[in-house]
């Protein structure tokens, strides 16, 4: 019997070996919880110890990476901070705009829900942590952290970036938590697609990629869109964003559903710093109300802005359209002042567009009032050229002169003109301005400048 | 009592390991394994301690040492992750017995025979793992082939520097 166990040790220690690690095993199995859950307790002192021997090296390591990195960023490598921060003001405009646009929107739909009674959840409490290891294994995607039931960390608790969702706690020990990422096969996250409004389940595909494989075709699903949680499984937040649709195509393995590939929203295998969501509430927590109201407010502006800016097209517009609109003529028949002050306001009664001829330096007989009145002309006469005469004679010749179009100017300086004051203007323009101006005298001064917005407000 | 010859094979082979470099060693590329793949996503390809358990195993040529040295690396590697603990354990177990049995028969210190060994282990962990998560555990696994098959060629390719190293840390009997 002696000679038996000492013949055939190696192999006996191997079977003892993988029997008790089998056992070990089974009953792991037995609990049922499966990969993603937390484990029992037995097992969770293994992980513990094991987290405990190799977290200190971690964290060493961490904080090394980071001292170099932080100097590497923060004092040698500002090469291109200057840009950086004039496209982040850009970006922080647009975003504003952006904001004012959702606070409508949310005001809205926060009014819709208190309507029908819908809880929302809100985050209010999380916990920042430092990602100090992975597990190292590439079939097993799990992060350590460097904060643990110390913090008031569960399992199951969300964890979040603020791109985007990034997993959810595993196994807390006291001074660590292991983080299981979304793209795990073992893991699991209740989405929403944000137009179509199809639910599904996300979860990681053998090869490291998050997907959706609950899904049947439906031709409503395109690439592109945009994947958030939707708070059905107890364990996000609704609403946080998952990320996009990369990709679909038929799943080979099963012939009705879909594999919708997803583009995480968050870079996981790069991350350095994650929030542990560690309490929700009902209300909107008081910072994101008073983003909301500034919001709100700021799009109130944008719309008044918008309406002062409709209105001032609109004036613009119907000045180009009547350029020789005339005031209304006062009761006895005087005509209007043309005060600029007076008419400023009026969309429709712009101030009137002076005539500032140009004075030409070599006058000839191509300058404009060089030309002398058909009046004074002589068929078959001697024409005297008006350019070569003296401009003493041609100012004098030109009041005589007053029908024609263009008559009367001079080589000298006019005073300055009104066009719709222009007495000589052709006459084909009279009836026109004419019928404007008895149009414009029958309706309020105020009212057209008031009637073009509100005519246009219910289109909006 | 066995008389054994003093220049058997296994007696010239048979090395031994200053303890601190048969604990540290193992455990520190546990810890790189675990580190590494934070700043170099790619590196998780990787399988430091694979190569850790077979050139101890090879190295001591004691199949039970091998068969206790893999158990206790794959144990520990399986605790950093999110699966069941003794899936990597009975693996390197199984690799560390099969290793150490090796030595006795071939040269392993030629370099040939240590990429062929190398290589070979890689798919043997791969198979052994699809094995006892498909099989033993009942899990959906889908085996990546291809990239099994890169594993092991990146992994012998690291392995074989890393065991010039190492060399430098035996002592012979």
């Amino acid at each position: 019997m002696e000679s038996f166990f000492v013949r055939f040790r190696n192999a006996l220690v191997l079977v003892a070996v993988l029997l008790a690690q089998t056992i070990l095993l089974a009953v792991q199995v037995r609990d049922l919880r499966g990969p993603s859950q937390a484990d029992g307790r037995k097992v969770t002192l293994l992980r513990s110890w094991a987290a405990g021997a190799v977290a200190p090296f971690e964290r060493v390591t961490a904080l090394f990476g980071r001292g170099v990195r932080g100097n590497w960023n923060n004092y040698i490598d500002l090469r291109r901070t200057r840009q950086q921060n004039a496209e982040l003001q850009k970006e922080v405009a647009r975003l504003r705009l952006e904001q004012a646009e959702f606070a409508e929107d949310a005001l809205q739909g926060r009014r819709l829900q208190a309507l029908l009674a819908f809880r929302e959840h809100y985050v209010n409490a999380t916990v920042a942590a430092q990602v100090i290891g992975t597990s190292g294994v590439d079939s097993s995607k799990v992060l350590l952290i460097d904060k643990g039931a110390d913090f008031g960390l569960k399992p199951d608790m969300a964890v979040i970036t603020p791109d985007g969702i990034v997993g959810k706690l595993r196994d807390v020990f006291p001074h660590t938590a292991q983080v299981l990422e979304i793209d795990d096969p073992s893991s699991g996250a209740g989405v929403i697609l944000a137009s179509t409004r199809i639910r599904a389940i996300v979860r990681g595909g053998p090869d490291g990629r998050v997907q959706i494989g609950n899904l049947t075709a439906d031709s409503r699903i395109k690439p592109g869109e945009e994947v958030l949680t939707s708070g059905g499984d107890q364990v996000f937040p609704r609403g946080l964003k998952v990320g996009t649709i990369e990709s679909i195509a038929p799943d080979r393995d099963r012939q009705l559903y879909t594999l919708i590939r997803v583009h995480p929203a968050v870079n996981l295998s790069q991350l350095e710093e994650v929030l542990v969501i560690t309490g929700t509430q009902a209300e909107l927590p008081a910072a994101a109300q008073q983003d909301l109201a500034a919001g709100d407010a700021a799009a109130q502006q944008i719309k008044a802005d918008a309406q002062k800016a409709e209105a001032q097209r609109a004036a613009d517009l119907a000045a180009e359209r009547l350029p020789s609109l005339t005031p209304p003529p006062n009761a006895d028949g005087t005509p209007a002042a043309t005060d600029d002050g007076a008419s400023g306001g009026d969309p429709l009664h712009p101030p009137t567009a002076s005539v500032k001829p140009v004075p030409a330096l070599h006058p000839d007989r191509y300058s404009p009032g060089a030309t002398p009145p058909a009046a004074s002309l002589t068929p078959g006469g001697n024409n005297p050229n008006p350019a070569a005469a003296p401009a003493s004679q041609q100012s004098a010749e030109s009041p005589t002169s007053g029908d024609g179009e263009g008559s009367g100017e001079s080589a000298a300086p006019r005073p300055k003109k009104a066009v719709t004051a222009e007495p000589t203007a052709g006459a084909a323009k009279k009836p026109a301005t004419a019928d404007a101006a008895a149009a414009a005298a029958k309706k309020p001064k105020t009212a057209p400048s008031a009637a073009v917005p509100a005519a246009k407000e219910p289109q909006r | 009592m066995a008389n054994r010859s003093y220049t058997s094979r296994r007696e010239l082979d048979e090395h031994t390991f200053h303890p601190a470099v048969a604990v540290l060693v193992p455990v520190g590329f546990i810890i790189l394994q675990a580190l590494l793949p934070r700043p170099f996503p790619k590196l998780a390809i990787l399988d430091l301690p694979l190569i850790a358990t077979i050139f101890f195993a090879v190295g001591r040529r004691s199949p039970i040492a091998g068969t206790l040295t893999g158990a206790a690396i794959g144990l520990l590697q399986d605790a950093l992750t999110n699966q069941y603990i003794g899936i990597n354990g009975i693996t390197k177990a199984l690799i560390g017995y099969t290793a150490a049995s090796i030595g006795f028969k071939v040269d392993v210190e030629s370099i040939t025979t240590r990429i062929l060994m190398i290589f070979a282990f890689c798919l043997a962990q791969s198979g052994l793992l699809y094995l006892i998560q498909g099989n033993l555990l009942g899990q959906n696994i889908q085996m990546l082939w291809l990239h099994e098959l890169l594993r092991a060629v990146v992994n012998t390719l690291i392995a074989v520097p890393i065991f010039y190293l190492l060399d430098r840390t035996k002592s012979d009997v």
